[in-house]
């Protein structure tokens, strides 16, 4: 025995065990090292199949390198043994080529089950068009009672704590401004797509991976069973800031849902009330401030000053006339990474922040521009 | 030997000009290995910045540009032109040819290629950068959407593209028309068989992949739309094309890794092949269904279902053929006489990884799973336990296997197996923790992470740096072997060696098999 011990050490063991001795420490925590189940019927059916062959493969796994370690141990040169000749068998080649193919055949029929489960798009209770921007995602409810509600949802980590000048929160990267909101046990069509490359909406809670493509409309269901907040990410590369568009679903009790919903629908309808509204600097450039920090800054800089976009700051274009400002902000330069907000910002926002880029940064052009500018330059295209 | 033959010409001009089979190979090797020195270094860049949740040393842009280029060109720069030049070195040698059969477009298949590279590193030092989305440049990331230097990568891939064809149709005419009499083709070595077979898959799907990118070039330029939905095109279009390729691609690594365990294994358990007629079906078996499963690399795209479950049977599939071929190899050593000199530790560590990359594999066929795995960090792990553990182990088992055969001294043992250990735990160490992250749901591909990673990518880094530096190790072994190694003239090198690159002159002479060595009906020609 002590031999054989040896044996194992000197050969591929050693480091062996040091990885698994590494990985127990780690497996403290069950959820950091393997798949979650979730928190949906799909998702546990998933976790079971991804388990299921998982220990398949480990069976496997210990059968093959069993064979192996024991030839690297007893067939060794150094212990004398003349080499034996045979080879070819067909007998065992049939053996081990039929074999692999029934396990195969035991394997594909829970993921087919599975599959077909998850391609069942019946219809929904509740549909929510999720569309992919860089690098934000906006969420659309469009069942009757949901009709106006649609918001954009950014990462709210701050900067600060990107470039570690302040410290990590503990959901850190994984936080947006406005959740994606869902009532817990109702079944949920999701309609992915994108509006300039491809993005893809994943949510491993969720079990949804699907994605977003621009001019095309994925369709995905789940019913989520738990309440909670389930985190996910941008799984596609969709270019500079791919890592820093995360997606958060709170899913809360079917009250609390249709209490959110009135909600955001009176913000709706305030909002409309506001577009008719006239402000003050002050006012604009407050607004402006907030929302440029969450959809400007990440090209645009902090203080304006550029990066992946053009600076702002004494930009022909920040302190030339409103029109070509306004035409930039709200259609985008086709052909680059300057999107176009008008889809994305309503029109009071979009005047602060049109009034925000004009005055802050030292361009300081002391013109306002009001949500109604915004509405008259878009009605006049 | 022909009273007429002379040695290498003097100067550069031997390196420029010359048709020799060998002296083309050696470029190859080396292109490669600076390539890989390169395609590495991108690699540690990746890690270093990855060391650390936050943004520390580079920005996400050009974070971005190392993936991309690291996956570039350690594909297209290191691992295929270092099988060529191996294909190279040792195909003339192995079916007793005396060179190539079209040498000067030997020539000019390697000669392309450095122009090729230097265009795509120099997209770094392009206004807006180096492409920056991901070595399988999905459109319209890659289109619209993407930096001017593009345009220079498609060029560049067209031009190693070609090489690429130039070098497969030089490989398939000399199978089949330079083999000595009485090499049969189910007398080749599997080296030589896995290598026609690349060759053929490189020829079928390269100019596919030239279709992508010459499509990709018509959207940029010259107004169509191919990939673009609002010109009635389709972005998932670009992805059908890429992986028609770019999954046969997977296989052209793969397959001449395949040939060379299965010419060392042989040798170092003293022991034929266990079933060399099966070992030529399974290579076949494997060639075929590449071509049938590339949208198993697409399944959140939202295919229908008949599509998902096709793809997804199909892939399974390939679990059989590939089963075959690593029980293969463990029969062949079974009752041998094993030794386990630093050539026969990489296959060994090739067959242990490789294997655990294709239970992940395994894993990653099955649609429904893949819904979770996809895109994450145990793709990345997947394809690194076969890439590097696959195709780079054995690239490093075939230079510790012929060198001394081709430059006559041998290696220092000791340091070639502390480059193996060195290199096995730093794999490890880098690339199993990736399998934990991507379960926990670390998307691939993004320069910064959530806290609940950052133990998980620390210890990966500190692998990474390990694997890093010793292939440093390896570099050094190689030129003081080549410069002043321990002189072998045994012209067997390995006693178990067998197959008629062994039966020449060690170290292997300029020109060999001037005239065509006889291959009688009971000789072993391979191992």
């Amino acid at each position: 025995m002590v031999f054989i011990a040896k044996q194992l050490c000197k050969l591929a063991l050693g480091p062996v065990l040091l990885l698994m001795s590494v990985i127990a420490v780690a497996a403290g925590d069950e959820s950091s090292i393997n798949m979650s189940p979730g928190v949906t019927e799909v998702g546990r059916q998933i976790y079971n199949l991804h388990m299921i062959i998982l220990w398949i493969c480990v069976v496997i796994g210990i059968v093959v390198f069993s064979v192996m370690f024991y030839s690297i141990i007893y067939h060794r040169k150094s212990r004398g043994v003349t080499p034996a000749t045979f080879h070819e068998s067909t007998k065992v080649e049939i053996a081990w080529t039929v074999v692999p193919f029934v396990i195969l055949v035991v394997m594909a029929v829970p993921a087919t089950t599975t599959l077909l489960d998850i391609y069942d798009n019946d219809e929904a209770d509740l549909d929510v068009i999720v569309t992919g921007y860089q690098w934000k995602w906006k969420y659309e409810y469009i069942n009757d009672e949901g009709e106006n509600v649609s918001f954009f949802s950014n990462l709210r980590t701050p900067q600060s704590e990107i470039y570690n000048t302040a410290k990590k929160g503990k959901n850190y990267l994984l936080e947006v401004d406005e959740p994606l909101v869902l009532p817990v046990d109702t079944k949920v069509r999701f309609l992915i797509t994108a509006n300039d490359v491809l993005h893809s909406w994943w949510v491993p809670q969720l079990a949804v991976k699907r994605d977003a493509i621009p001019g095309f409309i994925n369709e995905v269901t789940t019913r989520t069973s738990i309440e909670g907040t389930y985190r996910g990410q941008c799984a596609e590369l969709c270019g500079k800031s791919h890592g820093f568009m995360p997606i958060v679903v709170n899913v809360v009790s079917q009250e609390e849902y249709t209490e959110w919903l009135g909600e955001k629908q009176a913000e709706a309808t305030e909002i409309k009330d506001l577009m008719a509204q006239t402000f003050s600097l002050d006012d604009l450039m407050e607004r402006g401030k907030a929302v440029y920090d969450s959809n400007c800054l990440a090209c645009h800089g902090a203080n304006g000053e550029g990066g992946l976009g053009n600076a702002i700051a004494g930009s022909p274009i920040a302190t030339g006339p409103v029109g070509p400002h306004l035409e930039v902000s709200i259609n985008g330069v086709p052909g680059t990474a300057m999107q176009a907000f008008g889809e994305q910002l309503n029109d009071v926002d979009m005047a602060a922040v049109v009034t925000y880029q004009r005055n802050g940064f030292g361009n300081n052009m002391g013109d306002l521009v009001q949500p109604i500018d915004v509405y008259n330059h878009k009605k006049g295209q | 030997m022909g009273d007429h033959h002379h040695g290498p010409a003097k100067g550069i001009g031997r390196w420029l000009f010359t048709t020799n089979h060998k002296d083309i190979g050696t470029m190859y090797l080396w292109f490669s290995f600076a390539m890989f020195l390169l395609g590495g270094f991108f690699a540690m860049v990746i890690r270093a910045e990855l060391f650390q949740p936050g943004m520390q040393l580079v920005e996400p842009a050009f974070f971005n540009q190392m993936t991309t280029l690291h996956g570039l060109i350690m594909v297209f720069g290191a691992i295929m032109p270092s099988f060529v030049g191996l294909a190279n070195w040792l195909i003339p040698m192995m079916i007793g040819a005396p060179d190539m059969a079209l040498p000067r477009m030997n020539n000019w298949s390697f000669w392309i290629l450095p122009p090729a590279f230097l265009l795509l590193a120099s997209t770094l030092f392009m206004e807006g950068g180096a492409p920056a989305f991901g070595w399988t440049f999905y459109a319209p990331l890659s289109t619209t959407y993407a930096p001017p230097s593009v345009t220079f990568f498609i060029f560049s891939i067209h031009v190693l593209g070609l090489s690429s064809i130039m070098g497969s149709i030089n490989i398939i005419a000399t199978v089949m028309n330079m083999r000595a009499p009485g090499m049969t083709y189910m007398k080749m070595p599997l080296f030589v068989w896995t290598c026609l077979i690349t060759a053929f898959l490189l020829v079928a799907v390269m100019p596919v992949l030239a279709g992508a990118v010459t499509m990709m070039l018509m959207d940029i330029h010259f107004g169509t739309s191919f990939f673009s939905a609002a010109g009635g095109g389709d972005p998932v279009l670009f992805q059908h094309i890429f992986w028609f390729f770019g999954h046969p691609e997977v296989y052209i690594i793969i397959l001449p890794a395949f040939g060379v365990v299965s010419q060392i294994i042989p040798a170092f358990s003293r022991k034929p092949l266990f079933g060399y007629d099966s070992m030529v079906y399974a290579t076949s078996s494997i060639a075929f269904l590449s071509f049938i499963v590339w949208a198993h690399h697409m399944y959140t795209v939202g295919m229908p279902i008949a599509g998902e479950l096709f793809f997804m049977y199909a892939t399974m599939l390939i679990a059989v053929p590939t089963g075959v071929k690593v029980f293969n190899w463990i029969t062949t050593m079974w009752r041998g006489a094993l030794s386990f000199e630093t050539p026969m530790l990489f296959c060994l560590g090739f067959l242990v990884l490789f294997t655990l990359g294709g239970f992940t594999g395994l894993m990653l066929s099955i649609a429904p799973a893949d819904f979770q795995y996809h895109d994450s960090y145990f793709v990345v792990a997947h394809f690194h336990y076969v890439m590097v553990a696959g195709a780079v182990f054995s690239m490093t088992a075939a230079i510790y296997f012929w060198l001394p055969k081709w430059c006559g001294r041998m290696y220092n043992e000791a340091m070639g197996k502390t480059h193996f250990w060195i290199s096995f735990i730093g794999f490890n160490l880098t690339f199993f923790p990736q399998h934990f992250v991507g379960l926990a749901g670390m998307p691939r591909r993004i320069p910064d992470y959530a806290l609940q990673f950052a133990d998980f990518n620390m210890m990966s880094s500190i692998g990474a740096f390990i694997y890093g530096a010793s292939q440093l190790l390896f570099l050094y072994n190689v030129i003081a072997t080549i410069v002043a190694g321990e002189p072998v003239s045994d012209e067997k090198v390995w006693d178990g060696a067998e197959g008629l690159e062994w039966t020449v002159p060690t170290p292997a002479p300029y020109h060999t098999f001037e005239e065509p060595p006889r291959v009688g009906p009971g000789v072993h020609a391979h191992g």
